[in-house]
């Protein structure tokens, strides 16, 4: 039993991590269609940066600030110099752009910081706390309480502000949207940072435990679009049980099957989804006017 | 003077390139640079039914390279089947997995068989890291001889390796453009490009969108499989390298980078994306971001690719 809870600790940490890059392809996804492949890669800088910023001699909260701003303000640079200008190209092209950006910015951190695994200090140290036979890192307290306060936040931001209101109306018909006076290239400016920003912050919460490296982007793009589908593509509710259940599986599949291949299991989720229900837990099933 | 249809014009062009360019050679060495770009290529003309014909892309197709590759490493020391049996049996497997992936997500919009064969390459690049018992690892394994050029030599056609492989792979690239057009212009082919237009369109017009999309799918899988395999016999070892993560980029980008709408196109991309690392060996490190950028900038200001623009220029149609 205490084995099983173990298991379940560590699925719901690396969960809240995989929730919130959910989270950050949902909010773009909504705002301009584009699943952003790059979202990955908001994660790996989000560690990469603060390790690097601390490394320097910054203290850690000012450093993973800065993490998250640079990352916010790359987001915004990815959709005005790479998205905007290929806006009612096919999806295929807006794919390959997206790719093109992530398998950049992985360069880009290769040259600019290194190619060595990293890590800082978990925020309120390493002792473990024990709960039922089995321990949690506070760190893992941490990665649940961010997850779940973005998940908030955005909640709040969505349905109680007119800022939040006007991404909504841009998701829903671009078009129409203008007509009522919103200006949508400042929501997909705003979508966009906010995307990049939620991905920078789970880096940030989450390297202390899973450790950061120029390459762990692609994984987490994948495992968190894994996430988002289980869940329902554009579905907020959706990303943040669907990025849980990926990690619990995940954690479930590294104990009990094969620890090897627990990267696997976000894949096989990805093709049982497809195969029995494509619009996911929460999604409804998509119609596509001509 | 009789005017040459677009195909046979392709073809010209490539068997005259072929059997031209080794006359420039300065040494033996580029024999091999070579037949790396017709493997390149014959990978990339898979891509080019894939994403130019179909309008789909594939972020894992290394799987399928990787799957060639091992085949040949694996079946003829496990089942003793002759290496040219084992690329036949590679090409099987990879068909087999593509059909069983692609059948379920090819219902879906784009992005989905973006996220799932990017899943699947990495899987098969896992299982071949993983599995050292029977893949060696990461370590690699070696590949057996072909034996194809010992045969011609009994026949009294005398090759050195390098020149051995060059043309072979570039009779292989030559089989496998001709293939890729004969396709183009076939009533498949025109359903194809149909759905590519628009897939709704085509629908009502009774094209079986998902099952044409499953068939370009299943043969640019082929076509990747035979390329890995080739890669591995030439060099007769293999690591889990093949079926990477940036070697997909990399296909991907060389059919974007040429056109991946034109045979031709895309060759030269693989040819131009094959040759820069070797002419500057100081890019390596360099090697992701500027794939990467090639990707964002062909997609926003070129989209149709280098060669089909270039032409374009030189007929001045400016269209």
């Amino acid at each position: 039993m205490s084995e099983f809870l173990q298991f379940l600790f560590s699925g719901v940490t690396v969960g809240a991590v995989y929730a919130l890059v959910a989270l950050g392809f949902t909010i773009i996804y909504n705002a301009s269609d584009v699943v952003n492949f790059a979202q990955g890669e908001f994660v790996m800088l989000g560690g990469m940066i603060t390790w690097f910023a601390h490394a320097a001699g910054l203290p850690l909260p000012l450093a993973a600030l800065i993490a998250i701003v640079a990352t916010a303000a790359l987001g915004v640079a990815i959709n005005k110099l790479a998205i905007e200008p290929a806006r009612g190209a096919p999806v295929v092209s807006l794919i390959i752009i997206t790719i093109g950006a992530s398998v950049f910015l992985q360069g880009a951190a290769q040259l600019v910081f290194d190619k060595q695994i990293h890590s800082f200090p978990a925020f309120s140290g390493d002792r473990p706390l024990r709960i039922g036979g089995a321990t949690i890192q506070p760190q893992s307290l941490w990665v649940i309480g961010g997850a779940l306060v973005v998940f908030a936040g955005l909640w709040l931001f969505f349905t109680r502000t007119l800022l939040g209101r006007a991404v909504l109306a841009t998701s829903n018909n671009r078009l129409a949207a203008q007509l009522v006076g919103i200006n949508t290239n400042f929501v997909m400016t705003l979508s966009f940072a906010l995307s990049a920003g939620i991905g920078a912050l789970a880096g940030v919460l989450a390297t202390p435990i899973t450790l950061t490296a120029y390459n762990v982007g692609i994984g987490f793009a994948l495992k968190g679009f894994a996430g988002a589908m289980l869940g329902g593509m554009g579905n907020p509710k959706g990303a943040l049980a669907g990025g849980f259940l990926i990690g619990l599986i995940e954690a479930l599949t590294a104990g009990y099957l094969s620890s090897t291949y627990k990267e696997a299991a976000a894949f096989v989720v990805i093709l049982l989804v497809l195969f029995f229900m494509p619009q996911g837990l929460f999604g409804r099933k998509s119609t596509e006017r001509v | 003077m009789p005017k040459l249809s677009a195909k046979s014009a392709t073809l010209l062009v490539l068997a005259a390139l072929i059997a031209v360019t080794p006359f420039f050679f300065p040494s033996g060495y580029y024999y091999r640079v070579g037949a790396l770009i017709f493997v390149n290529g014959l990978a990339v003309t898979g891509i080019v039914i894939l994403t130019g014909y179909a309008g789909q892309i594939s972020l894992g197709h290394a799987g399928f390279a990787g799957i060639g590759g091992y085949a040949c490493a694996l079946a003829p020391t496990h089942l003793g089947l002759h290496p040219s049996l084992a690329v036949v049996l590679g090409a099987a497997i990879s068909a087999v997995l593509a059909w069983l992936v692609g059948r379920p997500i090819l219902r879906l919009k784009g992005y989905y068989l973006a996220v799932a064969t990017l899943g699947f390459g990495i899987l098969v690049a896992m299982v071949l890291n993983n599995e050292r018992a029977l893949t060696g690892g990461p370590d690699g394994i070696a590949v057996p001889d072909l034996g194809l050029r010992g045969l011609l030599k009994d026949w009294g056609l005398e090759l050195t390796n390098g020149q051995f492989w060059y043309f072979f792979c570039g009779l292989v690239l030559l089989a496998g453009a001709w293939i890729a057009l004969n396709l183009h212009q076939s009533p498949t082919g025109r359903a194809l490009r149909a759905l590519h237009g628009s897939e709704i369109a085509a629908r009502t017009v009774g094209v079986d969108v998902a099952r044409l999309k499953l068939q370009a799918f299943v043969i640019s899988a082929v076509y990747a499989s035979v390329a890995g395999s080739l890669v591995a016999l030439q060099n007769k070892f293999i690591t889990p390298d093949v079926a990477g993560f940036m070697h997909s980029i990399e296909m991907v980008t060389m059919a974007v980078l040429g056109g991946a709408g034109s045979v031709l196109g895309a060759i030269f991309g693989a040819g131009v994306l094959t040759l820069l690392p070797q002419a500057l060996t100081v890019l390596a490190e360099y090697e992701q971001l500027v794939l990467g950028l090639v990707m964002m900038l062909v997609m926003i200001f070129l989209r149709d690719g280098l060669l089909p623009s270039i032409l374009r220029k030189l007929r001045g149609t400016g269209e």
